[in-house]
Parts: structure tokens; sequence; C-alpha cells
């Protein structure tokens, strides 16, 4: 990709040393100015900070992605109409200046900041508002696949051709700082769910010229456009410059336009190292500022070194999961209960998962809004699952039990041991184990849906802050991957769940979820919910500013280096 | 000559066809594939199955072959779901041949360079101090594997010592000017040294790593088909004639001792593909070694077709032309 012309690049370069003075010497101006009034302010101005990302993006169109790669990257450069305070998955206004709803909770009036930009220097406001909107609702062919538009499809169903019922109704933009959107259900998510990467305002200038929409099925893969591929253009601190596919490495520059305190850093390099001991060594070496999920083994020996091991507070769950469809006898609750209690789960937590970990008492962690301190703990005793599995008449119990191979998931970083740890525990109470290990994506997520496995390990990173998110999605239509249609009580838990989700007032949402949350662990026990364990990245010591995400949310805006 | 050429590049053809059949449907029989992994912790059964219907994985492997070859022949090898997923499979091989190719003429020329001189003077000197050390060393770069020379390497010259990078094929910071896709000679050619500097220090500790086991190869075999030649009734026989040592040397002992040595090299360099999948691994160097690597862990059909399809390709045009030029050195092949 030749960037400029070649037999210009010397003496150009020895301009740009003359131009860099001249630079500094402006951006060091801006900074005194930018901190007389704000004590945000702090921190050097310019340099490159390179970033060691453990993967290449999936593309650069968030709406059309799911991946950690992707949304790493979008989120510097662009922005929703909600997004999360930094450090924690409490939604607030990001490209809203605030919003309101009906009693009803279906329909929603946002209130947008004015005079902000896109990248391309078009104006944000209510009509772009609703052509994103309107952009999402209205996919056609390739567009509608679950593997293109999954958060779309996972979070408002379906399209505007009316196949699948669909959660969003219309968008009007009543004036240009006014967009009232207007959805057919009311639902918990709602506005939370806005402030997910998928759903990121992009210029509609920029996606008619580049042709955004057009995604096409073609043999194993789906087919992207230019716009996906390398123009994303939206309102964010930094804007998309290149992708050197050549030498693995996405280029992202400060955006001189950005409607509040300027990206810190000239220069933003995401460079892609898929090796974990790779990337480490790249660190060591000083080659890259930092990465993301250093492995927990590395976290002491990194500390030691002198580099900043950044926790991020756990907004995940991991679980051991039951599929109630082929084995009768784990259908049977005092068979289920008898497992739970033959595991020590303090144990596995204080032995196998990094610091910071939780033993998890329900399917969230504590920070969402739902959560029920009062579930009784299933205590740790062997004698006790000895006495469950006698009583069910299942002192000779079998079970053919899961766990996935070449995989590290930020709640699961070494689910070899983990199985051993808990296979250990189920022996000593005396159950039989048949184990079977696939790669993770070689026929173990295949297996666990087939209802092979009778016990399974998985977990789930939480989108946003909402019971419906983690709960909802494990439970919430009866053919899971729990296969709780299997038990007398499955229907009646995804009934109840869509209740609670649609119920408008918070507070009484809040008690529904609360009594579900202890019917699911006293009454159905669907699963051992195990532990919230927190990712971690590990940064420099001379990178300032990162503020780590529960949701991996972190913005590169406020960062600065040296 | 050409009717030699042409039933080999006939050969060839077959060659290519029926592999990619096997390729195909081994890839297809692997369990979970691309459905799993675009999907991850989302699917269920149901999305699956959807999934797998729009993607024309429900379909007989047979029929999936054909619609994948007439889609190749129009140039569409398919789009990458798992390496760089969105671009098609062809432009990220186009971009990652060069990365390779570089890698892999870097490691066969110190092979080579090394390897044929030492094999040469070892069997001159044959038991002398240089040959045993050169035969117990080049045992030592066959049995070490070699991502654990890498790491080796990367540890102490790249992690401890800091002197060479550890990673990649060029430092970001250069924003070098991208001609050919071959780094060193793209500073070469658009004159920027340090960019040109840049990536051959980049080549140093994978290319040293990759060089080691033809490099020992190519050692062996050059002594002993120096010391088999030395024995030959025509080198005595030109020796008595009365022929300088220098004309004895390069006409009859080296040309004919080339023969093997020659072979060794085209097998060598075919082989080099196993190498830099561990070797570029070790180094996040972004070549086809890494692509493969990566694409087999997440099930990327496309990308792994196209590589492996490749560099069978690769393999077998080698050795056409190793046997072009066996040809050429040896002139009774022609007539055969």
């Amino acid at each position: 990709m030749p960037k400029k012309l070649t037999a210009l690049r010397t003496p150009m370069r020895r301009l740009a040393v003359v131009g860099v003075a001249g630079v500094t010497a402006l951006s060091l101006a801006s900074c005194a100015q930018s901190q007389r009034g704000n004590d945000a302010g702090q921190g050097k101005v310019g340099g490159t900070m390179t970033f060691g990302a453990e993967g290449a993006p999936k593309l650069f169109d968030p709406f059309y992605a799911t991946d950690g790669a992707t949304f790493r990257i979008s989120r510097q450069i662009m922005e929703g109409l909600v997004g999360f305070e930094p450090g924690t998955a409490k939604a607030t206004p990001e490209l809203a200046e605030k919003w309101s709803s009906s009693p009803d909770g279906k329909v929603w009036t946002f209130t947008l900041r004015e005079g902000v930009k896109f990248h391309d220097n078009t104006d944000f406001n209510a009509e772009a508002v609703c052509f994103n909107f309107n952009r999402w609702y209205n996919q056609k062919g390739a567009g509608q696949s679950e593997a293109v538009s999954q958060y779309w499809v996972n979070n408002f169903g379906g399209f505007s051709d009316g196949k699948d019922p669909s959660l969003f109704k219309s968008c009007t933009a009543k004036d240009p700082k006014t967009a009232v959107v207007e959805l057919t259900a009311t639902t918990s998510k709602f506005p939370d769910v806005l402030g997910l990467p998928s759903f990121s305002m992009q210029s509609p200038t920029a996606m008619r010229k580049f042709n955004a929409d057009d995604v096409k099925a073609q043999g194993d893969s789906f087919v992207y456009n230019e716009y996906a591929l390398k123009n994303p253009t939206g309102t964010g601190p930094f804007k998309f410059v290149n992708y050197d596919t050549a030498n693995n490495s996405i280029e992202l520059a400060r955006f001189d336009g950005y409607r509040a305190d300027k990206a810190k850093l000239d220069k933003l390099i995401f460079k892609i190292i898929p090796d974990e001991t790779a990337r480490k060594q790249a660190l060591q070496t000083g080659d890259i500022d930092g990465y993301d999920y250093p492995a927990p083994a590395d976290w002491a020996q990194l500390k030691s070194q002198g580099f900043n091991v950044a926790i991020r507070p756990a907004f995940n769950i991991m679980y051991l999961g039951f599929t109630q469809k082929t084995n009768a006898k784990i259908k049977d609750v005092r068979v289920r209960q008898a497992i739970a209690h033959a595991i020590n789960r303090e144990q596995l937590v204080k032995s196998q998962l990094p610091e910071g970990a939780v033993v998890a008492t329900q399917f969230i962690p504590d920070t969402v809004d739902g959560y029920n301190p009062d579930v009784k703990k299933i205590e740790y005793s062997t004698a006790k699952a000895k006495q469950l599995l006698a009583e069910a008449g299942a002192s000779d119990l079998t079970v053919n039990f899961y766990w996935p191979s070449e995989v590290t998931r930020p709640y699961m970083p070494n689910p070899k041991d983990i199985y051993g740890a808990i296979a250990a525990d189920l022996q000593a109470a005396g159950i039989k184990i048949n184990v079977t290990t696939k790669p993770w994506n070689g026929g173990y997520l295949t297996d666990v849906d087939q209802a092979k496995a009778d016990l399974f390990l998985l977990g789930w990173t939480g989108d946003y802050n909402t019971v419906d998110n983690f709960v909802g999605t494990f439970f919430g239509t009866p053919g899971n991957r729990f296969y709780t249609a299997g038990a007398p009580w499955g229907e009646k838990l995804a009934a109840d769940l869509k209740k609670a989700d649609a119920e408008p007032n918070k507070a009484a949402r809040d008690q529904l979820y609360k009594g579900l949350n202890k019917q699911i662990m006293e009454e159905y026990l669907p699963g051992v919910p195990l532990s919230h364990s927190p990712p971690a990245l590990v940064l420099k010591k001379d990178i300032k500013g990162l503020v780590p995400s529960p949701l991996t949310a972190e913005e590169f805006g406020p960062v600065s280096k040296g | 000559m050409l009717r030699f050429t042409v039933r080999r590049l006939i050969q060839l053809v077959g060659v290519v066809a029926v592999l990619s059949l096997l390729l195909f449907a081994w890839l297809r029989s692997l369990p979970g594939g691309p459905v799993s992994a675009l999907l991850g912790e989302r699917g269920t059964e149901e999305s699956r199955a959807r999934l797998t219907a729009e993607l024309g994985l429900d379909q007989p492997v047979i029929t999936q072959y054909f619609k994948f070859i007439g889609r190749a022949l129009s140039g569409d090898f398919g789009t990458s779901t798992g390496v760089q997923p969105g671009t098609p499979a062809m432009d990220i091989f186009l971009e990652r041949f060069p990365a390779t190719l570089e890698l892999s003429i870097f490691a066969i020329v110190l092979a080579v360079a090394f390897g044929i001189p030492l094999g040469y003077l070892a069997a001159k000197r044959r038991g002398g101090w240089l040959d045993n050390v050169g035969v117990v060393g080049s045992l030592v770069g066959v049995a070490v594997p070699v991502f654990f020379l890498a790491f080796l390497l990367k540890y102490v010259f790249a992690v401890n010592l800091q002197w060479l990078p550890s990673y990649g094929r060029q430092a970001d910071a250069l924003e070098a000017t991208r001609v050919t896709g071959f780094f060193v000679l793209d500073g070469l050619l658009t004159q920027e040294w340090d960019a040109a500097w840049d990536a051959f220090v980049h080549l140093l500790l994978p290319g040293v790593a990759l060089a080691t086991i033809p490099f020992a190869v190519i050692f062996r075999i050059t002594r002993a088909a120096v010391l088999d030649v030395l024995d030959e009734d025509y080198v005595r026989t030109a020796e008595s004639k009365g022929l300088t040592l220098q004309t004895i040397r390069t006409r009859h002992v080296v040309r004919n001792a080339m023969l093997p040595v020659v072979t060794t090299i085209g097998l060598q360099t075919g082989a080099l593909l196993a190498g830099a999948v561990l070797t570029e691994k070790v180094f996040a160097y972004p070549g086809l070694g890494e692509a493969l690597a990566i694409s087999f862990e997440r099930r990327d059909y496309p990308v792994l077709q196209m590589v492996i399809l490749m560099a069978a390709l690769v393999y077998v045009v080698i050795n056409l032309v190793v046997d072009l030029s066996y040809a050429l050195i040896d002139p009774r092949i022609r007539t055969r």
C-alpha cells in the first residue's frame, strides 16, 4: 500500500523534522491551555502507543461484528447514544445528552448533543440517528444472518421484512437535536443495549458512499464492503487511518474535531500478535506498550518486572452446565444438588483462578441490578453429596463430562486445570466420569449444543448491566443449551424471565429478578455457577489514564504516554 | 526438452486436482467448523443449523466441492473467516506469500552459503577438526526441533540481550513504502535504507532458526557427494592426465557432486513451509505459516484451503524446476 511518492520520501523526512518541532510546540501550547480549566487534562500530549491485540478484527463496522478485536478498535473510532461510565457497567449519556421514556417504556426520546461532527466533517444530528436505526432495521439478505448482524438479532429480533417480530418500531427526527425511538414491547435492556459497540452511530454520508449495507454470503463465508473494511466513520476521539495487513497493524490518529477533550496520543496502533508468549515478549522487549489478556500465570512475573497489570472488575460468569436431555438421573434435582455440593468452589477459585476472582452464588455477578444477596449458599460437603445421591437412587452415577481444549476465555483461563479440580471433587463423592475433550471450535460447542455432554464447562461475559443479558441468554428460551425444556419448569422459567424483562418499573423489575435468581438456585439448579473471574490487561509504567472496564470497553482517548 | 516439460506440467495439474479434492473432503470431516467459530458462546442448536444452511455447509461434500471449483476458476477462493475475516483468501495469500518467500529465500541462502563450502571443505579435509565439528554440528542441527531453536534464539537475542526485534516484519513507526511485498527489496528499491535494514534485522532470528535444518542436510549431502566423487575413476584419470588441481575440482568434482546437492536444495526449499509454520508463529511473523496455524485454530476453511493448496503447488513447481535443472546439468536425462 504505497502511502506517498517514494522519491520524495527521504527529503520529506527532513522537512518532517522541522514540522514535528512546530507541531510539538503547538501541542505543548494547547496542552497548557487545556489544563487550565480541566483536571482531566493531565498527562503528556503526543506520541504513539502500540497495543498488542490477540486477533485480527473481523472488520471495522461494529454493526456486523461480535468479536472483541473489532470492538476494541471501533470503540475508539465511534460512539453510541449511550455509553458506560469508565470502570463500571453503568449506562451514561454519550452522544445523547439525556433521554426519557413514556410510562409504558415503549417510546424513548433522546436529546442529542449539539455541534458533534463525524470524522468526514458531516453533522451528527437526529436525522443521522434515525438513519442508523433504519439501516439496522432494513438489512436485507445476508445482512440478516445471525453471523453477520448477531447483536441486532439477539437484542432486537427481526427486520423490516417482518419475517420475525422486531423490538424496533420506528425512529423519528423531531428536530435536529431530538430523536424519538418507538419500540414494540417493553424491555429491561433499553436503553443500555445502545451502549453496545454494534449500535454505535456512524456517518450516513460515508455509509452511503461506500455501500455499507452490501454484504454477501459466498461459499463458506461472508463478503463485506469498502465501508466496513476501509472507511469506518464515527464521532470518536480517534479516526481510522490504515490497516496494514502485510504488517498486521492497524493505525488510528487523533481526531482534531472531537466534541470533548481531544485524544492525548497522536497515534494509536493496534498490533496483531496472536501468540500469547509472543505478546508477552514483545512487551518485555519494549516493542509494544501493552497488551490484552495476559495469562493469569504471568501476572506476578509481569508485575515484578515493573509492568502495570490492570485488573478489570469481573463482569462474567463461569458455570458447570447440566444437559437435561439424555441422562435421566441428571433430571432429578437432587442429583444436580449433589453435584453442586460435591464441588469445592472456594478451593477452585483460590487455586485455579486469578487474583480477584470470587465464587459465584448465582448466574450474575453482584454488580448487576437484580442480584439477590439472600440466595442460599450451596456449601461444599462430600457427605451431603453422597447422601443426596443415595436419596435419588443414583449412588452409581456416571456422567459424561466435557471440557474444551485449545481455548482460554476471559472467565476460564485454563479449562484443563479447572476440569481436573472439579473431576477430583466429583470422584471423591463417588461419581464416575466419562471425560471428553474437544477443541473449542473443533467440536466442543457443537457437541454441547447437541446434548452430548451431561456436564459441561462454559460461561459468559456480560454485554451490559441487565439480568436479562445473563440469565435471559441462558434460560430465556426453552431451546437453550441446558435443554431446560426437558424439565417440568423449563417453559415456566422462560415465561417468567420474559415477564420480568417486560416490566417497565425498574424497582418492580429488580424485585422480580431477585425472586427468579433465588428460584433458579434453590429450586431448579440448571447448572452450578462457579466463579466470576477478572480478566486483565498489562501496560508499561509510562502509560497513564487507561481505566480498566468490566465490559472490556476501555477508552484510549484519555490515555497518555511518558 | 519441450516434451519433457509439457509432460511434467500435465502431471502437475492432475496432482493439484486430486489433492484439492482430498483436502476439501478432509477439512469438512473435521468436527466443529466455521459455524462454531462464528457463533461462539451465543450459538444454539437452532442458530447453528440455520447458519450451516446459509453457508451451504449442509450440502453433500461433493456438491460443495464443485461449487468451490466453479468459483475458484473465476478467481474466487472464498473469504477468510478467522485469520483476517472479510479479506479474500487470495489476497491473504498474495500478501503473505512474499513474507514467507522472503524468509525462506533468506534461510535457504544462508543454508547454501554455509552448507556447500563447509561440506566441500569437510570432505577435502576428511577426518580433520573442521570435518568432525561439522558432522556433529549438523547432526545437532537436524535433531533440534525448529520451534525450540526459535524460542531459544528469541529468548537470548531478543528478550535478554535485546539486540534483535522479537516479532514481526518491520517496525510500524517507519511507515515504509510498499512495492513488491518483499520488505527488504522494497527498502532497496525505494532507497529507504532504514526500512530495508529494519526488515533485514527482523529476518535474522527467524531466518537462522529456519536455516538450521536445510543447512545441516545440505552440508552432509555435499560432504558425502564430494567424498563419493573424489573416489571416482575419472578423478584419478584426470589426476594422472596431469590436469591442475583447480581444473579437476571445478570441472569434475564439484560439477558431478552438485547433482544430489541440487535435489536436496529443492526438496529442502519445499519443506521450508513446514518449518515456517512454527518459526513464524514464534516470531509473530505475518507469513503463510502463521496464517496456516491461525486458520487451523479458528477453522478458517477458505484460508486453509488456499494456503495448503498453494503450498502444494509451490512444492510441485519446485520439484519441476529441480528436474529441469537436472536436465541442464546432466544431458543424459533430456534424452530419456
